[in-house]
């Protein structure tokens, strides 16, 4: 599979406007996203980092800086390369197609970029699941799987067109602890499968430095990086991890950026409140 | 236990038919007031026979099924056309939709006077009435369907490489589906209630199941006021189960949960 992308965020602003409301998102955010790298980022609710993850996708325009991938420019101020299928969103909620099957959902990105033929694409996208051993829900409709299925299958939809990253937007969010565990030992096989870079969004430490390289906390809105954590576990890793003392030591430190952090946001909250 | 589950089912429908039946048929005999001119369940059934013996009988029903397919049809294909026009471009949604917040509340009958004025020959007066009936309410559901389409999932598809002609055809219209159902399932109630109140009012000779009624009326042949009943009820039961059956039929991903 194809190595990937390496992810360069320069000093982006996002200001939205809407009817004179000045509210700024992101604020001179930058962070390089090395090629092939597990990325977390970490942040209070509402902090912009979905925005950020919307600009990088191409959902939405940045105000200023720039955004490139592999030296190709992604974002400029009222230039932006639209969504594409070499940087793929997995979503909060999930996102299949409630109208097709499985197979379909998977091979869905080939056909429709007219890469390949819809019987060449069903054939792969069979071989993946497979591959994960997922067999025998082909032909199922995503409303007959259970969350954590479903979840696994959205993964695939997106590796199977081989994207240079990957953006995932909390994408565990609301699954049951075991299902949450089953579901980081499947998406961290999938990255020492391909290796393709990792965008992870979420709130919840100890999956962020369970699957990250490197985690980075975000500042409450605007979001600008408060704190680069390099995750020095080894790999592969499994659930062991989670007890050793280098595991709670970073998430100590992790801990106490996000602590401050959430601490300003709901001393802002209770501003915008009163 | 599928099967006695059902039977069940089955008896207790069976019971509840008999026993209006019987109900019917015991307040005519006692001659309760108001109610003594019914006629009994054995001469509507006597009327039934004869009719379904009958090629006029016939002929209101091929007119009237005829009438509601040519408006109910025009109706969705106008309808969802302008209601996704409507959902998808904002400027068309600012010219249209003012007038239709207009023309909306106007129940379908009212158009019958003008109706009758403005279309030469009471087929087009007819099929006009039943296309206004449903176009609204098929419009309206369509828009609505536009609207809450799922962003994510327009989305994902452009993430994954749609293109806007893509995700139009394969993601706004299939998610679009279940509204044009639910338009298609309340448009066809109200189609019905329109039809039968036309045919009633511009009845001449043959004019369908409701002219049929009216007829019986105006002649006094109470059992086949009826039977005219009847006939619309299992006509507009029908309509519906027809709908129901394409809707699953054009939506295997709901039949199945």
């Amino acid at each position: 599979m194809s190595a990937g992308g390496a992810l360069s965020i320069r000093q982006v602003t996002k200001v939205y406007d809407p009817e004179g409301v000045h509210v700024v998102a992101v604020d001179n955010c930058s962070l390089e996203v090395a090629s092939g790298e597990f990325l977390v980022v970490v942040g209070p609710s509402g902090c912009g980092k979905t925005t950020l993850l919307n600009v990088i996708a191409g959902f939405e325009e940045l105000s200023e800086g720039e955004i490139r991938l592999d030296e190709g420019p992604l974002a400029l101020p009222g230039k932006q390369v639209g969504p594409g299928a070499e940087r793929i969103v997995v979503f909060q909620n999930g996102a299949l197609f409630p109208w097709k099957t499985v197979l379909e959902n998977i091979a869905y990105g080939p056909v429709v970029q007219r890469r390949m033929a819809k019987n060449e694409a069903q054939r792969s996208a069979r071989e993946l699941l497979r591959q994960v051993g997922l067999e025998g829900i082909e032909e199922s409709y995503p409303a007959e799987l259970s969350s954590g299925v479903q979840r696994r299958v959205e993964i695939l939809r997106a590796l199977i067109n081989e994207p240079r990253v990957v953006l995932l937007d909390e994408p565990f969010r609301g699954l049951d602890a075991v299902a949450k565990s089953v579901m980081h030992q499947f998406l961290l096989d999938m990255f020492e499968r391909t290796r393709c870079t990792m965008y992870f969004i979420t709130h919840d430490l100890d999956e962020a430095i369970f699957l990250a390289d490197r985690v980075v906390v975000m500042t409450t809105r605007p979001a600008r990086v408060k704190l680069e954590l390099s995750i020095d576990l080894p790999r592969p890793r499994d659930h062991r991890v989670l007890g050793t003392e280098r595991f709670l030591k970073l998430k100590q430190a992790a801990l106490e950026a996000v602590h401050e952090e959430a601490l300003k946001a709901f001393q802002a909250g209770e501003r915008e409140l009163a | 236990m599928a099967k006695r589950w059902l039977n069940r089912h089955a008896l207790r429908g069976l019971v509840s038919i008999v026993a209006f039946v019987v109900l019917w048929e015991l307040v005519v005999v006692l001659k309760l007031p108001y109610l003594k001119f019914l006629p009994l369940p054995g001469q509507v059934a006597a009327s039934l026979g004869q009719s379904i013996a009958s090629s006029a009988y016939w002929q209101d029903w091929e007119l009237s099924l005829g009438r509601i397919l040519v408006g109910f049809l025009a109706a969705q294909a106008l309808g969802i056309t302008l209601g996704l026009a409507m959902g998808i471009s904002r400027t068309a949604r600012r010219f249209v939709f003012p007038i239709f917040e207009v023309l909306r509340p106007i129940p379908p009958i009212a158009w019958i006077p003008l109706a009758i004025i403005f279309w030469p020959t009471t087929s087009l007066t007819i099929y006009f009435l039943v296309f206004t009936g449903s176009f609204f309410i098929v419009a309206l559901n369509v828009l609505d369907g536009v609207k809450s389409v799922d962003q994510s999932l327009v989305r994902a598809a452009y993430s994954l490489g749609a293109k806007p002609r893509d995700v139009f055809w394969r993601i706004m219209l299939p998610a679009t589906l279940p509204y044009v159902l639910t338009g298609a399932t309340v448009g066809m109630g109200v189609t019905w209630n329109v039809l039968i109140a036309a045919e009633m009012v511009t009845s001449a000779g043959q004019s369908g199941l409701g002219g049929m009624t009216w007829a019986a009326y105006t002649n006094g042949v109470l059992p086949v006021i009826v039977v005219g009943m009847l006939s619309i009820g299992v006509a507009g039961y029908l309509s519906s189960a027809l709908i129901r059956f394409l809707g699953e039929r054009f939506m295997p991903w709901r039949r199945r949960i």
